[in-house]
């Protein structure tokens, strides 16, 4: 069984871990930093609840090797509070209803966050196309948009 | 879902990487952006003894013009593809295709290289090469090598390079003025496969007739079709209706697809024609024909 170590910064700690060559991002995130806030729903590259950053960019990270990583800066949703305090993003979901039942919002968040860094003012359309890796199974979208969009408006 | 062990490699160099793939002969496999391979792996549809990931040798990502040619560097990701100037300006069958491609966090990590190398007949690149009469350059223990598009794709999920060559770049001859391309796929959803999908590269003579003609499709048969008899037909003529209409008609008929939950034979085949006519119908306006 191979064996590498793995630098990896989550959430702006530092980590330096034992993980064998085969295990994926989103099992070392839960499994070994017990951040259990990045979900897998489908584990096949479908439908994004798994998304978190890596150096800047959504990635699926049922489909990241942990060793992939090495090096690089991963934010999940759990980084996106701080002291006590919601992320806009985070805020928006919860004031524009953008969840039901929740198993693909923190996906959603980290692509919508992903988005915002690129683009401050994104259209609807250019939010729908971003997200659209991103499977919701309950809203029907509309009010996941909105949520970007008010997090847009309170990030300006 | 887990893969089957294996080891990983993260060579820091070119060398260092094609010595791996000696080594490990058929055990190994190049790993670049991962989104077809991790997958693979995870069904265990594939295995790998050792993967050799590249994504950690400076130098595989660019996209530039230069010596006649629009160079494109293997590791390059789709995302960088879809959102480069040079190609939304000049190469929008480019732009075109790769932002069909799967989904947008998929094209973070998916690269134009691997979407080749891995030779699924259902990608969507390939189809794009064939049209554009792209070549790739090989690199291995002797050195580089270019492979014309064409002689590329030997067959389902395999192509002309040896077991320790890695794709270093695809390199498209800069179309001369009066040319125009345009990829169209019809999908079930974002991030599907194609149902039928088609490339066409056209480029006008001064007096309006088609000059040169490239035709490619994608999910159309076990590896990805050239439509040269479609292409053949369309030289020295007007690019007009009947024109466009009896080349799809060739296209489709170059088509040998199978029947999958994403239709039937038939169904799939007259797609094909259709997208084709779509194909053409764009690049020609694109080209200024219309």
């Amino acid at each position: 069984m191979a064996m590498h170590t793995i630098r990896v910064t989550v959430n702006g700690t530092p980590y330096e871990k034992q993980v064998e060559s085969r295990l994926l991002l989103v099992h070392f995130l839960r499994d070994q930093l017990r951040l259990t806030g990045t979900h897998i729903g489908c584990d096949t590259t479908h439908c994004g609840a798994c998304t978190v950053i890596v150096d800047g960019e959504p990635v699926k990270s049922c489909t990241v090797l942990a060793v992939q990583a090495d090096g690089s800066e991963v934010r999940t949703v759990e980084g996106l509070e701080q002291g006590g305090k919601l992320h806009p993003i985070q805020e928006g979901f919860w004031q524009e209803h953008g969840l039901q039942c929740g198993y693909c919002t923190p996906g959603m968040m980290m692509t919508g966050v992903a988005l915002l860094g690129r683009n401050p003012n994104p259209s609807e359309p250019e939010i729908r196309q971003a997200i659209s890796g991103n499977l919701c199974r309950c809203t029907g979208y509309v009010n996941i948009v909105k949520s970007i969009q008010y997090a847009a408006a309170r990030l300006r | 879902m887990i893969p089957a062990p294996f080891d990983y490699h993260a060579p820091t160099t070119l060398s260092e990487a094609i010595a791996l793939l000696q080594r490990h002969g058929d055990q190994a496999k190049v790993l670049s952006g991962g989104q077809s391979l991790l997958p693979l792996l995870k069904l265990r549809v594939g295995a790998a003894g050792h993967l050799v990931d590249i994504g950690r040798i400076p130098g595989l990502e660019y996209i530039k013009e230069e010596d006649g040619f629009l160079k494109i560097g293997g590791r390059t990701r789709e995302s960088e593809v879809e959102r480069s100037e040079i190609i939304k300006s000049k190469y929008p069958i480019l732009h075109d295709t790769a932002r069909v491609i799967a989904d947008p966090l998929v094209r973070n990590r998916a690269t134009i290289g691997g979407n080749l190398a891995h030779a699924d007949p259902a990608n969507d690149h390939p189809a794009t090469m064939l049209a554009l009469g792209a070549e790739v350059t090989a690199t291995g223990a002797k050195g580089h090598r270019t492979i014309p598009i064409g002689q590329f794709f030997t067959g389902l999920f395999s192509t002309a390079l040896a077991a320790d060559e890695i794709l270093t770049e695809i390199r498209v001859p800069i179309p001369p003025p009066r040319s125009g391309g345009a990829y169209v796929k019809l999908e079930r959803k974002v991030g599907d496969f194609a149902t039928a999908a088609a490339a066409a590269q056209i480029t006008l003579g001064t007096n309006g007739e088609v000059e040169r003609a490239g035709i490619g499709l994608t999910a159309a048969g076990p590896t990805p079709i050239k439509a040269t008899e479609a292409e053949r037909f369309l030289l020295k003529k007007k690019p007009d209706a009947a024109a466009i209409a009896e080349a799809a008609r060739l296209a489709a008929a170059a088509a040998a697809p199978t029947a999958d939950r994403r239709g039937s034979v038939q169904y799939k085949r007259e797609m094909a024609r259709v997208l084709t006519a779509r194909a053409l119908t764009k690049a020609i306006e694109r080209a200024g024909g219309r």
